[in-house]
Formats: structure tokens, sequence, C-alpha cells
């Protein structure tokens, strides 16, 4: 196996390129999908026989929750594969992920503690997937805080590297303790957010969306990266070609 | 540079310490020692400074029974979040001394450049740290329980518990500090940096003190917490200094 | 279709949290294409600018 397809994900030019490319080949099937998922799990799908319609907003609610931790795996593969091998572009990539990752799991939360409502009879309820979510927006608020506090974009790119890579070893830490903490406390009368074994009409709009969300998530992750690229790139001619001026 | 701090570095230029070109004169364990004495020696020149975590830590335990009640039943309730709260503030106020001094008088730079393991000399300075705010701290930490209406009985159960998460924060404390070192305004950053990761060992810490509270076994809780410390002083040196090198750069 | 909308009694529920879901993909969209469009027209200039200096 030759290791020139990874060499060349190091050279923003070719990157860019690429990036360009492949954003309306990730963009519009994610499209597609998002809106047949709405279409099936809104109207396709039967209500659930104990949460009636309101069990509807798992299709929005999982998906988020999905592309909060997807995210921010990614981003502390990026970060790290930029640290040990100094790749700008890896840099450029983790970069771009953290407000995908921020808003997403912001909706994860809101959409929680709608279905907490009805299901638990209350908006907030210390649910460990729900507090580990909670956790989860602060360290993205901390890598963009920190991103934000050093100017020097390459000084930036390594601090907030060893952040991401030193968060995502805390994530199943934290998902663990709070996990423990919940067990201790649970009251016998909560009603989980568990989710049974869902029959295939509940099943396939909720995949169907999850395909979705993570295409989606491909296609923003290309915009965001050519524009860093950009940004990152002072002097180099290959921009002029790029952008046809 | 006051007088404490340059009779210091007069000490860390002496024969003994001279780096030859090359090999470095010293090991790493030496190095590491020498830091650790040297930090000692300075907080021990400046006392006040010690002092403000303590009064800190004292101050917040003090607004719970004005805030709250001041019935010790209800307090007895309340003191394992009240105090593993305190604890985390305090020690989060604590990093300001762990390397602004040595950052704004050459130091660091000097250890980065030393030919020593950064890694060994910053671990050195996190014992040092705990040492000097940590420990002083989980030794006060049953002293406010008491005064929260735990028993006599949980003292020593308290003592470990505390003395055992504050190893971990003071690590988690030193990457967070790393990280912002050179900011003008960390403050804020800097909790919102450390928290989020200290929150596991809020959760085993405020469980092992209730536990002890209530005079039940609390090994399940201890075994957690020291399993942190261990994970913390396997790798959180590494990315500390890490953070060192990016922010001297 | 007033029954669809009604989601069983739980359209309080169920539409709100479509609606924040959505705007997080519609503004997630906008973000990153004013992003890119930004970026492209500083590189513009920035090019001109060398231009001129050339």
């Amino acid at each position: 196996m030759t290791w020139t397809w990874f060499h060349r994900l190091g050279s923003p030019p070719y990157v860019y390129g690429l990036a360009r490319r492949l954003t309306p080949w990730l963009g519009w099937p994610a499209a597609l999908l998002i809106l047949g998922g709405l279409w099936g799990g809104l109207a396709l799908a039967p209500p659930d026989y104990q949460q009636g319609d309101g069990f509807r907003i798992i299709y929005v609610h999982a998906p988020s929750a999905w592309m909060s931790l997807m995210v921010y795996t990614t981003m502390a593969i990026a970060a790290g594969v930029g640290l040990i091998w100094r790749i700008k572009v890896a840099h450029a990539v983790a970069a771009s992920c953290a407000p995908i990752g921020a808003s997403f799991t912001f909706a994860a939360l809101v959409t929680g503690a709608l279905w907490g409502q009805p299901m638990w009879g209350t908006y907030w309820q210390w649910d460990p997937r729900l507090t580990s979510e909670l956790i989860l927006l602060f360290l993205y608020l901390g890598y963009m805080g920190l991103r934000a506090g050093i100017e020097d974009t390459q000084r930036a790119d390594r601090a907030s590297a060893v952040l991401a890579v030193v968060g995502v070893i805390n994530v199943p830490i934290i998902h663990y303790s709070v996990t423990w903490w919940n067990s201790l406390h649970q009251a016998p009368s909560v009603m989980r957010l568990a989710k049974p074994t869902l029959p295939a009409s509940m099943l396939v709009p909720l995949l169907v969306m999850l395909l979705g969300f993570t295409l989606l998530f491909g296609a923003l992750l290309l915009v965001r990266l050519r524009a860093e690229i950009l940004t990152r790139e002072r002097a180099s001619s290959w921009i002029r070609e790029a952008l046809g001026a | 540079m006051n007088k404490a701090q340059s009779s210091a570095l007069r000490a860390l230029a002496a024969p003994e310490w001279e780096p030859t070109i090359g090999t470095p004169a010293l090991s790493s364990f030496e190095a590491a020692r020498g830091a650790l004495r040297r930090d000692l020696t300075l907080a021990f020149r400046q006392r006040g400074q010690l002092i403000q975590p303590l009064a800190f830590f004292a101050m917040v335990t003090l607004l719970f029974p004005l805030a709250v009640s001041p019935q010790l039943g209800r307090l007895r309730e309340i003191a394992p979040g009240v105090l593993w709260s305190a604890e985390l503030l305090a020690s989060l106020l604590a990093l300001e001394f762990l390397f602004r001094d040595d950052a704004q008088d050459g130091t660091l730079e000097q250890y980065a450049l030393s030919g020593q393991s950064l890694t060994a000399l910053l671990f050195a300075k996190t014992t040092a740290h705990w040492l000097l705010t940590g420990l002083p701290l989980a030794l006060m930490a049953p002293l406010a329980a008491l005064s929260l209406g735990a028993p006599a009985s949980a003292v020593p159960g308290i003592l470990l518990s505390v003395g055992l998460g504050s190893v971990t924060l003071s690590l988690i404390g030193a990457i967070g500090a790393a990280l912002t070192l050179g900011m003008k305004r960390s403050g804020a950053l800097l909790s919102l940096l450390t928290l989020p990761l200290s929150l596991p060992v809020l959760i085993f810490g405020a469980r092992a003190t209730q536990l002890a509270i209530s005079g039940e076994t609390l090994v399940a809780p201890l075994e957690l917490l020291g399993a942190l410390a261990v994970l913390g002083i396997t790798l959180a040196p590494f990315a500390a200094a890490a953070g060192v090198r990016i922010s001297l750069e | 279709m007033r029954e669809f909308l009604d989601m069983g009694g739980y359209a309080a529920f169920v539409w709100p949290s479509y609606a924040v879901t959505l705007a997080a993909i519609a503004l997630n969209i906008y973000w990153a294409r004013r992003l890119l469009a930004q970026a492209r027209a500083a590189a513009r200039r920035r090019l001109a600018a060398q231009d001129q200096r050339a």
C-alpha cells in the first residue's frame, strides 16, 4: 500500500479542489435523505403505543445527539493527526468542526428538553444522556474559547489540538461517571428515554436521518474547510487559479 | 524579580546545575527533584500566597449555612456537594500560582531549553503545587465538613478522598494553565477548560464524602478516584508539556 | 391534515423540536456559505493588492 494519498491530503491546493468537487456529492444526497427521513418520521412511522406521536421527536433528537459526538470525535482525530504529523490541513479540519458540533449539541439539548416535558412531566431531568450532552456543549465552548483567545493561527491550532485530544480521552470517562452518578440517585418513577427494539417502520426513517445528518456534516465540513484553507494560505499562486481571478 | 526568586535562580545557576552541551549533566529525576525543591523553597518565602486558596475554601463553605440554613441536619445532607464545589473552585483559584511567575521571569523557557525532559520538570512543578495547595486543602476539608455537621468518624474518609481527588485536579489544572499561558485575561477561559474535565473527580469525590458521612464503606469511589489519579499522572504531564511548548513558541 | 398538525396532542413539543433542528441545519448551511464567501472575497482583495504592488 502506498502512502501517496495520505501525503496528497496534506496539500492545501489538492484538498481545496477535492473539497469543491465532493461537496455536491455529499450535500444533495444529504438533502434528499433528510427530507425523506422527515417524511418517514412524521407521516409513515406509526405512533408509538406508549408515547403516541410524542416519540417522533426521536427523528430529530437522536441524529443531533449522534452528530454532536461524531463531530467531536472527528475533531479530535483531525487535531491528533495535525499534532503528530504537523499537517496544516488537519488543523483546518479540526477548526471547522467545532461550530458545527456545538450547534447540533445545542439542538440535541433543546429537543431533549422538549421530549422530556411530555414524557417526564418536566423540561429538564438530570438524565445521564442529557447531562453528558450538556457537558459536551461546555467542552465545545472551551475549545472555541481557547481558539478565540489565541491570535496566532498556528499556536491556536496546536493548543486547541492538545485540548481536543485531552477532551476526547475524557468524554468516555465523563459519560461513565455521569451514568454511575445517575444510577445512584435514580428515582424509580422516572421514565427513561430508553429505546426498546423499534419495528422497521419506525427504525428505517431513523437510520435514514442518521445517514442524512452524517452526509450533511461532511458537506458542511468541506465548505468550511475551503474557507479555512483560503484564509490560512496567505500568498499562494494556486489561490489565483482556484478563484479563477 | 523579588529577592526570594533571584536567590533561587542563583541556586539554579550554581555549578551542579550548569548544563553541559550535548548530554544534560543531571538525570531527569535529579532535575525534577531540583525543580521541586526550588518551587517549595520559593513558596515558603511567600507564605501569604499559600493562605489565599485556603481562605477562599473556608469562605465558600461559610456561604452555605448563611444561604441555606444553620440546621446541621440539613447542612449534613448537602455537605459533600458544598465541600467538593468549594474544592474545585479553590483549586481553580490556586492554578494562578502554578506557572504565572515562572512564565513571567523566563524560568519556564529555561526549563524548555534545558535539554531536560520538560514533562518531568512540569510533573515536579505540579507535585509542588499539589503539596502547597491540594494537600493543605485536603487537610482543611475535614474541618469544613465538621462545621457542616459531619460526624468525627468521617474525618479519615474525607481526608483521603479530597487528598486523592486533588491530585487529579492539580494535573488537569496544569494542562489548562499550560494552554492559557501568556493570555492576558485567562481566568474565565481557564475555568471553562478545566471544570468540565474535573467533573468525574467531583462525582466520585462527592460520593466518597457522602459515604464517609453516613458511615458506610467508601472503597468503590476511592478506587475510582485512585484510577483517575493514576491516569492523570501518566498522561497529564505530557499534555501540559506540549501546552507549555506551544505557548512559549 | 388537522389531525397531522395536532400530533396526537403533542404538537407543542413535536413541532418546536423539528423547528429547532431544521433551524440548526439552515443556520449551519448559511454560516458555512457565508464563511466561504468572505474568505474568497478576502483572498481576492489580497491578490488585487499584490497585483497593484507588482
